[in-house]
């Protein structure tokens, strides 16, 4: 952790000359690693962390965001469109990377926090998130860009939570992010962002590991690497059952 | 909207959640095993393995589409090896004409998972797949719902009820076998085509294809319905077997965690529905079954032709 702090701060001290590092966070998390079980139903993060400073606190209005990330993987977002009379899908937009979940806390109004040019080379928030292949089929990119967004954001994956992060005393910072039951399993990348007149003056990553444990483990190993002994096993369970329920029946109406 | 609420409550109560390893989605157990438990009903009561109703109810709450299709056809395997064995003790299965069907669809789903992957490689397999649904479920269903209607109408009235023409086209064929069950002498050709054309039809669609091959058993072959139910489970195990190997190895989509959910209350519900169907009369059957038919089309039918409230949608990328 230690390791990782030092390497951040130097980054950052490369990358934000002079003003910076005079602050810096040091932060923590209720938990790091998130074992999906059989019974699991999601999970609560707790952030939480404090800002180190070597001088006086400077006048301009201290911002925090909190971004958590999972894995990304490539998305087509199809478009219907009414022909003879039916919907039917028409056109096609391959999203070349676009987060399986992405949430956004921050300590006020995002725009306040962070400034247009910083979030788009930072990739903040969640329309940055998302990269599409330049589409020279489609007229309106963009709109299926909005289109991924509108429906990860009603499915609870993508969400922006202005104001949930508290901060004490310009000082102390906590915060929780929510993560849903229909998890996928990979790293979840955490970030932590502290502003200052919408400039990043200092920023901490922390990675959040999201995997299957016990049955839900084998079960998912056994599928992918033996799969004719997973399908056979399959449809022995599915006979099984139905010899079962058969005999069971009968016996219960003999008697 | 009462019964929504209960739906969306369940949906909701964590106690009762479960996470499936291969769907990557927490549902309800209780939830899963009423809905395994009600298909399961109408696949004992009709011979339909059920899987045009259950694969649209697994979309619903959430299960991914790839997975909701595999792991139904495991569920069936189960639901009707239960019904079968009810109807075996009651000798309602006739072996030997689901023996010639199962060659025809064997034949039949291997041909339509050709022409699956060739629409898939073309863009427009989830069309297909509702413009079939719609029109195969429409004919069949209408055809079921007119005639078994005025069967039942006559029988109504006092009148007895018309035996159907045992003699048409399909008697005059070569390759004549002997179908004790169904008290038959026919040809083969007629079954191994019908056979193939489920099969076909089935691959592409993600069913069984019950709802079309008793139907297709009782208007061209001209079999008894008290036989066609257990012989038309009895062709859809190894149908929906081979469905289960296929997906579970290439596409490994098949959930056992939600199989057997489904199946617990599917095996349970096809034993209850196979007795219902025992006390009913033949046109009632039918007239249900077409109802059941018609409602499935009319609601597919419905989606093709009202704007969606989303035009949009996310499926997995790299094609």
């Amino acid at each position: 952790m230690t390791r990782l702090l030092t390497l951040f701060g130097f980054i950052a001290a490369l990358t934000l000359p002079a003003r910076a590092q005079t602050e810096e966070i040091v932060a923590g998390l209720s938990q790091n690693v998130v074992s999906i079980t059989a019974t699991f139903v999601g999970s609560e993060i707790l952030i939480f962390g404090a800002i180190k400073r070597e001088a006086p606190a400077p006048d301009s209005e201290l911002g925090v965001a909190v971004v958590v990330e999972g894995p990304s993987h490539p998305i087509t977002v199809r478009r219907k469109a009414r022909r003879m009379g039916i919907w039917v899908n028409t056109d096609a937009v391959e999203v070349q990377r676009a987060p399986s979940f992405y949430a956004i806390s921050t300590s006020g109004p995002f725009e306040d926090l962070v400034n247009e040019s910083v979030d788009r080379a930072m990739h903040i928030s969640i329309p940055e998130s998302i990269r599409i292949f330049s589409s020279e089929e489609v007229e309106d990119p963009d709109s299926f860009a909005e289109a991924l967004i509108r429906i990860r954001k009603k499915a609870g994956l993508y969400k922006i939570d202005e104001g949930n992060v508290t901060v004490t005393d310009d000082t102390l910072f906590d915060t929780r992010i929510e993560l849903p039951a229909n998890l996928t399993e990979g790293t979840y990348q955490t970030r932590i962002f502290l502003t200052r007149g919408g400039e990043i003056v200092a920023n901490y990553t922390t990675d959040i590991d999201v995997a299957k444990v016990g049955l839900e483990r084998w079960l998912y190993n056994l599928a992918h690497e033996q799969a004719l002994i997973y399908g056979l096993m399959s449809l022995a369970i599915a006979i099984a059952a139905g010899w079962g329920a058969s005999a069971f029946f009968r016996m219960v109406l003999r008697s | 909207m009462y019964p929504l609420d209960i739906f969306n409550k369940l949906k909701q109560t964590p106690s009762m959640q479960i996470y499936l390893p291969i769907a990557e989605v927490s549902v309800n157990a209780f939830l899963l095993l009423g809905l395994g438990g009600l298909v399961g009903v109408l696949s004992g009561m009709f011979g339909v393995g059920g899987g045009f109703l259950m694969t649209p109810l697994l979309f619903f709450i959430g299960i991914p589409p790839a997975v909701a299709v595999a792991t139904e056809a495991n569920q069936i395997v189960a639901s009707s090896f239960s019904g079968v064995l009810a109807h075996l003790k009651r000798k309602t299965v006739d072996i030997k004409m689901g023996l010639v069907l199962q060659v025809g669809g064997l034949a039949g789903a291997t041909l339509g998972i050709q022409l699956f992957n060739f629409l898939k490689a073309a863009g427009q397999v989830d069309l297909l797949v509702k413009l079939s649904y719609v029109v195969f479920l429409g004919i069949v269903g209408g055809l079921m719902f007119a005639e078994s209607l005025r069967a039942l109408l006559k029988s109504r009235g006092g009148n007895p009820v018309p035996t159907r023409r045992k003699h048409n086209w399909v008697h005059n064929l070569p390759f004549k076998m002997k179908f004790r069950t169904s008290g038959l002498y026919i040809s083969a050709i007629p079954p191994l085509l019908v056979g193939v054309l489920v099969g076909v039809l089935a691959a592409i669609m993600g069913v069984g294809g019950g709802f079309i091959m008793v139907p297709a058993m009782i208007y061209i072959l001209g079999m008894p319905t008290k036989v066609v139910v257990g012989t038309s489970l009895f062709q859809i195990i190894l149908t929906t077997a081979y469905t289960t190997m296929m997906h579970a190895t290439t596409n490994y989509t098949v959930d056992v965690a939600l199989a057997v959910l489904l199946l617990v209350g599917g095996v349970i519900g096809a034993q209850i529905g196979t007795r219902i169907g025992v006390k009913m009369n033949a046109e009632q059957l039918r007239v249900l079954l077409a109802m059941m038919v018609l409602a499935v089309c009319i609601k597919l039918g419905l989606d093709l032709l009202i704007q969606p409230s989303e035009l949009y949608e996310l499926g997995a990328g790299g094609h």
